[in-house]
């Protein structure tokens, strides 16, 4: 599994790439964390467009960083993902937490004018 | 029984990712779609990695020292009537006390809140039917059923 990174504002997008299961998600749950720490972010992006494959794992991922992050009152949004990977995470109701986007752009947007109003 | 597969892995998790291809190379004959093809890879990968985690604790074999043997997981596939496959993924770990409870959606023993607790629910939404047998101390056996939409060969 790789992850590209990119900041836009103050949004960390991180866009995956590959298989997410157990064995990756621990690694990729790390690189986010040094990532968001060091970008001092207060909005994350998961791009999904790039994962071939996804379990239960890619759940816990995200609600992992959506718990982290709301405890500081910082927020998350999920982009563009297959029907299969939208199927699982919405088994576990995560987009009643988490906005879906079809694009970052979108996503950037949203997430950014809601940390000014 | 026709065309059945028995495989042994070492049950840690870095070969989820060979156990999922395994499954699909498996089921690839039977002319699956693409989204039959993908749920048997996601309901494999979930129950390996119960066995790899929950089964045998989930210790790294970062170096190679985890014997096949100390920790075998075993995966079983058969063909129990045109287009429907069995897979039966059985692995010698600790066992589940209560097979109900580790059931349930999002019931999980993590504490560090990055585990979802959806494995079993996966595995129930993309088989026909799913079966969990365990004895604490023994080690678990997962079967599921997954039925192929026919394929009318034109």
């Amino acid at each position: 599994m790789e992850i590209i990174f990119d900041v836009m504002g103050s949004t960390l997008i991180a866009e995956l790439f590959g298989e997410l299961d157990h064995h990756a998600a621990e690694k990729v749950r790390e690189r986010i964390d040094e990532a968001l720490d060091s970008h001092g972010s207060c909005s994350l992006v998961f791009d999904f467009s790039g994962v071939t494959f996804m379990d239960s794992s890619g759940i816990g991922m995200v609600l992992g960083r959506y718990r982290k992050m709301s405890e500081a009152g910082d927020r998350i949004a999920i982009v563009s993902c297959s029907k299969t990977i939208r199927n699982i995470l919405n088994m576990a109701g995560i987009f009643s937490v988490i906005d879906y986007f079809d694009t970052r752009e979108e996503a950037v947007a949203v997430l950014g004018r809601k940390e000014v109003s | 029984m026709k065309r059945e597969l028995k495989v042994q892995l070492a049950g840690v998790l870095e070969n989820q990712a060979l156990a999922r291809s395994i499954a699909a190379a498996y089921a690839a004959e039977l002319d699956p779609t693409i989204d039959e093809l993908t749920e048997i890879k996601t309901a494999v990968s979930e129950a390996f990695s119960n066995a790899a985690l929950h089964g045998y604790g989930g210790e790294k074999d970062e170096d190679g020292k985890i014997a096949q043997v100390q920790r075998p997981v075993f995966m079983e596939f058969s063909l129990i009537a045109p287009q429907t496959i069995m897979i039966r993924i059985t692995d010698k770990g600790r066992g589940i006390e209560d097979i109900a409870k580790a059931m349930e959606p999002m019931f999980t023993t993590d504490v560090g809140q990055n585990r979802s607790g959806m494995g079993f629910t996966v595995m129930e939404s993309f088989t026909d039917k799913l079966k969990v047998d365990s004895r604490p101390g023994e080690g678990t056996t997962v079967t599921m059923i997954k039925k192929l939409d026919t394929y009318y060969g034109f």
